[in-house]
């Protein structure tokens, strides 16, 4: 093998895009070998699981800090143009390299850490905060093959590691003494538990269909067409719809974005736990958050939307890591657009429809696939099932929103 | 498999590092080129320009305790839910189906009961 051989083949992996990113990492591990040729040993086996780990690892954390970065401008221009405005156009082309300046003064800030802080505490919570979110994402399926690793326990494994951000969110409002912070972490922590549950319940529905734990194994579950054209995916079945979006709204309280964002709600609470927080500290709790949102959305793509698998038979050539990225892209804009377009929501309401909607929902979810299933998954199962969700929806309708109608019977809270 | 778990605790290894590095340019930044000059109010504790008075760490309401303990039943009622769920409906038997059912209806009356005693109501 020389070093022309290697070159020779970039052109070559670049001619089949399927498999681009698996090529490029035998490409890599051969070039280590090439490079120990060079130096006239033989590169023992366990360097090269060294490198394999290392390129795995770092082809991770690079793409979702770069879609962190993207994503931050991505969401101001968005919102921006949502308000009627442009929105950051000044660095560089687009404003594309605003990630940069931003990052370059959050480096340059002034770390201020307030005189009672339990200062240790207060150092610890960003790094607990972004450990886990960095973690999530490699149990993701991005591609036929592509998976860091195929954990079989792989969805329990994420709502076990994912919890770390609560823990991290109180050490944070705990440590600052501040009663703005300690407010924002304990609305934090009663939301994201309330939320919590049919999220995990959400995820145990799809786990129960496919028969597996394992994401990857969830994704080939939802592989095939039905009559030649319908994709297979379980947001197309009545129980997967209504998980679909309950897994989506919860999706969206854990990771404290608008709507639920009650716990930074900056016309009670300042920041919420965010409040004593500044320079780099600030902007790891920020990347944390946009890592971590990439990561459930990018499972809520793996349950649900068929993980990388094409929505029509013949949109099979573009590449299957380019689906499931179009995938967690259109999410990620139609996370923006609700956080554009919906105001927030009261802290009472909030509990409510957590505890008296969403969880009775998942429940009935559960029925619904079940007899799904046990109808023989076509089209009289559908039915069945259809049915199965619709009266719990009208019923809970009913009983939890149509109630508190008159005028008179609204109180107003102060936070407390 | 032992692969995957010593990719994990590497991949632990470097997020633990990863939020380091910034912090400690950080730290060097401040260290050389812009030295803190803290002051008395620049560290107090924030609170829209008022001194802050009273203990900070003060008793919450019980409500957020029962929402704990409501979220415990459930969250523990998800855990013995996830061995069924890594079996799947095609490999349960009809009996393993039905005391799931029964399971899950018992913890639908705990929620109902919950609901009419009022412990959803965020008060």
């Amino acid at each position: 093998m020389n070093f022309i051989d290697l070159l020779k083949r970039i052109p070559e992996i670049c001619k089949t895009p399927e498999t681009l990113p698996l090529e490029g990492k035998k490409l890599i591990l051969d070039f280590v070998t090439w490079l120990g040729s060079l130096v006239g040993i033989a590169v023992p086996p366990w360097v090269l699981t060294l490198v394999n780990i290392l390129v795995v690892i770092v082809a991770i954390i690079a793409v979702f800090l770069i879609m962190f970065a993207l994503m931050s401008v991505w969401e101001r221009k968005i919102l921006a143009r949502a308000q009627n405005r442009y929105g950051p156009n000044r660095v560089g082309p687009w404003g594309l390299f605003q990630p940069v300046a931003d990052g370059i003064k959050m480096l340059t800030k002034e770390d201020i850490v307030p005189r009672n802080a339990d200062k240790v505490v207060h150092f610890i919570a960003p790094i607990v905060m972004l450990v886990p979110a960095l973690i999530l994402p490699v149990l993701l399926p991005y591609g036929r093959g592509m998976v860091a690793i195929d954990l079989s326990v792989g969805i329990l494994f994420f709502f076990a590691v994912g919890a770390g951000s609560e823990v991290a969110i109180f050490l944070a409002g705990w440590s600052s003494r501040n009663k703005y912070s300690i407010l924002g972490a304990m609305r934090a922590i009663a939301q994201m538990i309330s939320y919590e549950l049919p999220l995990v319940m959400s995820a145990v529905i799809v786990a129960l269909v496919a028969g597996t734990l394992s994401p990857t194994g969830i994704v080939e579950a939802q592989g095939g067409y039905q009559f030649g054209f319908f994709p297979n995916w379980f947001v197309f079945t009545p129980w997967g719809f209504v998980a679909c979006v309950l897994f989506y709204f919860s999706a969206l309280a854990e990771s404290n974005r608008s709507p639920f964002d009650l716990p930074e709600g900056e016309s009670e609470l300042v920041a919420g736990h965010l409040t004593e927080y500044s320079g780099f500290k600030y902007a790891l709790f920020f990347m944390a958050e946009y890592v971590g949102m990439f990561a459930i959305n990018g499972l809520l793509v793996t349950l649900f939307l068929g993980g990388y698998q094409a929505p029509l038979p013949f949109l099979t050539f573009i590449p299957s890591w380019c689906w499931f990225f179009i995938k967690l892209a259109f999410l990620a804009f139609s996370l923006v657009w609700v956080r554009a377009t919906m105001p927030r929501f009261r802290i009472d309401q909030m509990m409510q429809f957590a505890w008296k909607f969403m969880l009775p929902m998942s429940f009935a979810a559960l029925f619904s696939a079940a007899a799904w299933h046990y109808a023989g998954r076509g089209l009289l199962g559908w039915g069945i099932s259809a049915v199965l969700v619709a009266i719990p929806y009208f019923a809970l309708g009913y009983f939890c929103f149509t109630r508190h109608h008159s005028a008179d019977n609204r109180r107003y809270l102060f936070s407390e | 498999m032992s692969y995957d778990y010593l990719l994990l605790t590497i991949f632990l290894a470097i997020a633990l590092i990863f939020p380091l590095v910034p912090l400690g340019l950080a730290w060097l930044w401040a260290r050389t080129l812009s030295p803190a000059k803290p002051g008395h109010d620049k560290q107090a504790t924030y609170e829209c320009g008022l001194e802050s008075e009273k203990p900070v760490q003060i008793q919450f309401q019980a409500h957020y305790y029962l929402y704990a303990l409501v979220f415990l039943v459930f969250d523990v009622e998800t855990v013995f839910l996830l061995p069924f769920a890594a079996m799947g409906f095609v490999n349960i038997p009809v009996v393993g189906f039905l005391s799931i059912m029964l399971f899950l209806l018992l913890l639908v009356e705990s929620l109902v009961w919950a609901w009419a005693k009022g412990i959803l109501e965020w008060k």
